[in-house]
């Protein structure tokens, strides 16, 4: 059965708390806090993008996967922050990690849910026969409005995964996808920040088509949250994912492990990916995962992952994602975060 | 040789920065002094020393273009380049025509009009004497090359930061003197320390500034110059070129400059003396750091021992072997292109008896020391009073 | 930067090859058509490994103008495992701890961009190990 054979996670080391984000826009941290679970996000440096997190992500899966780069047969990055709107991220990854040349490279885009987007179709290759192996990627330093409630989660990391047939370390067992056409939240061309419909995100965008994906999924598998050992969900804050997974019969025990949001806010693309990094970081052989990403616009994708006795194998051989999230964390100010964001206006060369 | 070569003539351009004059005026004005100084009314040939009148004010052609300025006529002229040592190039150039016997008399000159860009962009211009690809690509500038190898003489040898600034201090002490200097005031190691840091530990007073200016000089056979120059003769005993990699970090020495130690030892062995024959250096201070790496690497004091050298007074005016006598770049100016050829001015003037308040007594031997980025490149030449 | 020249050097920038030289052994960073050593002129590409020490540094306080949004920052020479050194910046880390000899990883990094609307430069840098 195919599934995942190598996974790698990179977070950047800056943070920023939220109550520095609150003192400037007179906001009311600890409601943040309390209300919607977030504490700290990260903060890429200006030498930092999607590109190459996604790189350092996609090492960290090779060293897990063991194989030659040359036999990857698709390149696929998810973001909503790719750093060119028209040159892919993928073929610099590509060309990183000796992958190229006879590689099939696109980037994806869907809001929130690139990155699961880019797994769904490494995935379907490998699983149609039509490549040994596939790399997906979700990656993204989203921009937050100043003074807007996205400011206070949107951050940056990345998730990578290659998708094969041997050496599995977790099959994908099922997939189920859910999408309908929903203006939660968007960016125009050409905008600098994204926009969103305030409190119409919440139940009729995130909560109703994640909804309708878990129990598809579970529908679909035949399974109960109960023979699960863990679940991930998109995590726009801490708390949207704790109530959508109690609303679909998880425990907080099962998603816990995997709630990355209130140390490292909400990275997009990377948001349920990077939870499944960190779960796989400690399954057991034979426990299943249940994943179900968010984008806005909007959809969802579901996966029901079950691990093998591989992980155990070849889990060390590159950084866990709670380590990479504790290591060597810097805490800035918000004048250093809107100068390595570029929020900050500047004469013309 | 085919024949000995002496110098007849020098001139300088004013120095410093220099709104008023072009890059064409500042060459003119110092070859019209340095041909009246020769007193000869021709030049067969012209050699000019400049490392980027491209960048700098958008010109290249250049030595046509000032041939035809000096209203030299049609001589054949060329530019050259190597960096900060296109002075010092031009100068061998000059040297190997006259002494092949190609040609009798031949102006050699060196030139840099830097302040028609902004500072970024000068930076940026100077950078190019890095390796563009591995260096300059990760945002090095030549401050931070310079002060790794401080760093690293620092942490080898015990050299202290005091011990870096004295070398500015002497060479303003000695500018002070200088009434071609761009800078004629004094002053002290607490400045230098105080002074805003460029790239640690180097300081805004630890580097060379940036200069408009030119300088030139006459060059002829030895047997022509006996028989037209009034003035002391000083002959060309001997030159000495060598290139190194170009790229710091392709060195496994950070603080031994090959090309300062080979130029100096082909020149010595030309013209058939010791380090311990030679009474005053003009060598390439355009970092503190670099004139003690300049000196042990030349070898006139022992590998690590320069900066106690320098506090001991062993290099100021007055000491046994001065050093920079003229204020080095730091305080008489580094108008790139130029500095080779002002560095040989120098000693001649100091040859002939004619450095004022700045003269080393009885100076019979000098040698001049011109080098192009970090060490890229040495020119070494040994003057010697006929 | 060019695009062509860039494009030339992706293989060094983006997957750090070089070139050993079959005669003498020794590796080159960037690939050569002339060993320096040996003057040998027959190549094989290697790859460098991505772990070293810091052999010196400093820290640009007064940048050239397109690096001067990034000041100060620091650079360093880095000795590769086997030998070859770069020069790279010296990122994730306070001015202060930077050591002599400490060990250093490389790390996929941007390099410098043209302006808003120029190419993006993709390159190494090195961060504490």
């Amino acid at each position: 059965m195919a599934g995942i054979v190598g996974y790698g996670a990179y977070v950047p080391r800056h943070r920023i708390r939220i109550e520095e984000i609150a003192k400037i826009w007179g906001a009311d941290a600890p409601a943040y806090r309390r209300g919607l679970m977030l504490e700290e996000k990260s903060v890429p440096s200006p030498d930092q993008d999607t590109i190459t997190m996604a790189v350092e992500a996609a090492r960290h899966a090779l060293r897990r996967a063991g194989i030659d780069p040359k036999a990857i047969g698709a390149v696929y990055v998810g973001s909503e922050s790719h750093p060119y709107a028209v040159k892919p991220s993928g073929t610099v990854v590509a060309e990183a990690i000796d992958a190229t040349p006879e590689v099939h490279c696109a980037d994806l885009e869907f809001a929130c849910k690139a990155g699961s987007e880019a797994m769904f179709v490494a995935l379907g290759l490998v699983q149609a026969g039509v490549m040994e192996y596939a790399l997906a990627v979700g990656s993204d330093t989203s921009q937050g409005a100043p003074g807007d409630a996205l400011e206070y989660s949107a951050s940056a990391g990345a998730a990578a995964f290659i998708m094969g047939r041997t050496n599995v370390l977790a099959e994908a067992e099922y997939t189920f996808s859910y999408m309908t056409d929903t203006p939660d939240f968007w960016r125009r061309e050409h905008q600098f920040y994204p926009r969103h419909a305030s409190r119409f995100t919440g139940e009729p965008a995130y909560f109703r088509t994640i909804l309708a994906a878990g129990r598809g999924l579970l529908a679909k598998a035949g399974l109960k949250p109960q023979d699960f050992a863990y679940a991930v969900f998109h995590q726009p804050n801490g708390k949207f994912p704790l109530r959508v997974g109690q609303m679909l019969g998880f425990t907080k025990e099962q998603m816990l492990p995997g709630l990355l949001c209130p140390k490292i806010g909400n990275t997009y693309s990377g948001s349920s990916p990077l939870g499944l990094t960190a779960l796989l970081d400690v399954a057991k052989p034979g426990e299943r995962i249940f994943m179900v990403s968010y984008g806005s616009g909007a959809g969802s994708d579901g996966f029901v992952w079950r691990v093998t006795e591989r992980i155990e194998q070849v889990r060390d051989a590159a950084p866990k994602t709670w380590d990479l999230i504790g290591r060597r964390v810097k805490y800035i100010d918000y004048g250093t975060y809107a100068k390595f964001r570029g929020k900050i206006i500047k004469a013309d060369d | 040789m085919a024949r000995e070569v002496a110098i007849i003539g020098v001139g300088l351009s004013p120095w410093g920065e220099l709104w008023d004059k072009s890059l064409r005026d500042l060459f003119v004005e110092a070859a019209l002094n340095a041909i009246a100084d020769a007193a000869v009314d021709h030049i067969d040939s012209m050699y000019v020393g400049c490392m980027s009148s491209g960048l700098f004010v958008g010109q290249e052609h250049l030595a046509s273009l000032l041939s035809d300025y000096l209203g030299m006529g049609p001589i054949p002229a060329a530019r050259v380049e190597s960096a900060c040592a296109s002075g010092g190039l031009a100068m061998r150039c000059g040297f190997l025509e006259v002494a092949s016997g190609m040609s009798d008399v031949v102006l050699v000159g060196g030139v840099e009009k830097m302040t028609d860009v902004g500072t970024d962009e000068a930076t940026a211009a100077l950078s190019t004497a890095a390796d563009q690809e591995h260096e300059v690509f990760y945002g090095v500038t030549f401050p931070a090359l310079y002060a790794m190898m401080a760093r690293a003489h620092m942490r080898q040898y015990g050299t202290t930061r005091e011990q870096l600034a004295q070398v500015a201090v002497k060479n303003h002490r000695h500018g002070a003197l200088n009434p071609h200097a761009q800078f004629r005031h004094q002053i002290t190691v607490e400045d230098v320390l105080a002074s805003v840091m460029v790239a640690d530990p180097l300081r805004v007073l630890d580097c060379s500034p940036i200069t408009d200016g030119a300088a030139a000089v006459v060059m002829c056979s030895l047997e022509t110059a006996r028989k037209v120059c009034k003035k002391p003769i000083v002959k060309i005993a001997g030159i000495g070129h060598a290139t190194d990699t170009i790229a710091l970090h392709s060195r496994e020495d950070l603080t031994f400059l090959r090309s300062a130690s080979l130029a100096a030892e082909r020149a010595l062995k030309m013209a058939n003396r010791t380090p311990e024959d030679i009474q005053l250096i003009e060598l390439h201070d355009c970092f503190t750091i670099a004139e003690l790496l300049v000196l042990e690497s030349m070898g006139f004091v022992p590998k690590g021992k320069a900066g106690e050298a320098t506090a001991s007074g062993l290099t100021a005016l007055g000491g046994k072997l001065p050093v920079n006598p003229s204020g080095g770049l730091k305080a008489k100016g580094h108008p790139v292109g130029a500095t080779g050829v002002a560095q040989i001015v120098e000693v001649v003037q100091q040859l002939r008896g004619e450095a004022g308040d700045r003269q080393v007594e009885g100076a019979r031997l000098g040698l001049t020391q011109n080098m192009g980025g970090t060490g890229g490149s040495s020119l070494v030449h040994i003057l010697e009073v006929v | 930067m060019s695009s062509p020249k860039y494009w030339r050097e992706v293989p060094q920038r983006f997957r750090l090859e070089a070139a050993r030289c079959k005669t003498c052994g020794a590796t080159h960073y960037p690939p050569r058509l002339v060993c320096p050593g040996c003057r040998g002129r027959e190549f094989e590409l290697v790859t460098l490994p991505r772990q070293g020490t810091l052999e010196s540094f400093t820290v640009v306080r007064v940048a050239s103008s397109a690096f001067v949004d990034q000041a100060p920052y620091a650079i360093g020479i880095v000795r590769l495992e086997g030998g070859v050194k770069m020069l790279t910046q010296v990122v994730d880390c306070e001015p202060e701890d930077l050591q002599v000899g400490m060990p250093v990883r490389l790390e996929f990094r941007r390099i410098s961009e043209e302006g808003r609307a120029g190419i993006i430069c993709y390159g190494h840098k090195a961060v504490p190990a």
